[in-house]
């Protein structure tokens, strides 16, 4: 296993779409240990996509478990071709980016998403997921469409800020 | 190069910040980061300006459009340093029926329970026979997030409104 080098902004592949997965094989879950790895050395990364280590394949880690404050979750996944199918209500968050050092912005995010995605050996799983979870995969997943989450900030002035009672 | 903080303050006009940028471009001067705000009516701005020249040089390079705009100019040399980001933990937000003393009741109670504030934005809504105070402070609870709201739990008593809520950055 390896720590693979991190593309930051303005690298342009990080603008790049991904590929679908085509095959899931041991070369694909060789790369998923080594980007677990990388993810687990940066600085307190809840998730990771592989373009961010300039493999444009729609994989995906993310784990929320581990925070301080916990927060709902489904441990640690590796979301491979994923896809939202619901998006429900909004809520404004603060995000940073392994890709975007020192640098940390706001961003409106679906507060509940189901999601389809399939795991390292092609099994296909469903998820309904809210919160910080949530924003987690949504900010992953934008990577794996060639967004950043510099793309979606808005002010950090006069934000409107959805306070939990309203769910 | 060198540092330094230029404030300009004044009547506010449409282009004052588009002109004043111009003019240290212009000059050889380089941005880093900047705030402007509207307080009142009046323009404010500070911004990071990196140049090589003296403070006295640049002061000379500003004049001019300040003079123009009706701008007050105030140059300081500073120890900058980008890249020095603090990532607030903490959210902090405050409004009540304007009154005197809101902001240092509010600030002390806060220092005392180890809040160090990192952002903080105010206005005065409502109308002028009943304004209404609100503010928003962002910053990092060093003896942590009960710490803060206990202690704000008192403010409230007083008849301010008060909403403590924790900020998790997502890194991701």
């Amino acid at each position: 296993m390896a720590v693979l080098d991190i593309l930051t902004y303005p690298d342009e592949r990080l603008k790049q779409p991904s590929a679908s997965v085509e095959r899931f094989d041991n070369a694909l879950q060789q790369f998923v240990a080594d980007l677990e790895q990388t993810r687990l050395a940066g600085p307190g990364a809840v998730g990771i996509a592989a373009p961010q280590v300039g493999y444009f394949q729609r994989v995906v880690i993310i784990d929320v478990s581990k925070l301080k404050r916990p927060v709902p979750n489904h441990g640690h996944l590796i979301l491979i071709n994923p896809e939202i199918t619901e998006w429900d209500g909004y809520a404004v968050g603060r995000e940073g980016c392994l890709s975007v050092p020192d640098y940390t912005g706001n961003v409106i995010r679906a507060e509940k998403i189901h999601l389809l995605a399939y795991d390292v050996h092609g099994e296909r799983g469903e998820f309904d997921m809210e919160g910080f979870e949530a924003r987690a995969v949504q900010h992953e997943l934008d990577h794996l469409d060639g967004l950043l989450f510099l793309d979606r900030l808005v002010s950090r002035r006069n934000d409107l800020f959805r306070r939990k009672v309203y769910k | 190069m060198n540092w330094f903080m230029l404030t300009l303050i004044g009547e506010d006009r449409p282009g004052i910040v588009a002109e004043v940028t111009q003019a240290l471009f212009a000059g050889g001067c380089n941005l880093g980061e900047a705030t402007m705000a509207r307080l009142g009516g009046n323009f404010s701005i500070m911004l990071m300006v990196h140049a090589t020249g003296t403070l006295e040089a640049l002061t000379a390079l500003v004049v001019p459009v300040a003079q123009r705009l009706g701008l007050h100019l105030h140059v300081d040399v500073i120890e900058g340093h980008l890249h020095q980001h603090l990532i607030p933990d903490t959210r902090v937000t405050v409004y009540g029926a304007d009154r005197a003393g809101i902001v240092a009741q509010v600030s002390g109670v806060l220092m005392a329970a180890g809040f160090n504030i990192l952002d903080l934005q105010s206005d005065v809504g409502g109308s002028s026979d009943k304004p209404v105070y609100i503010m928003t402070m962002e910053g990092q609870a060093q003896k942590g997030l009960d710490a803060i709201e206990t202690a704000m739990a008192d403010v409230a008593r007083a008849g301010i409104h008060v909403d403590v809520q924790p900020i998790e950055t997502l890194i991701g």
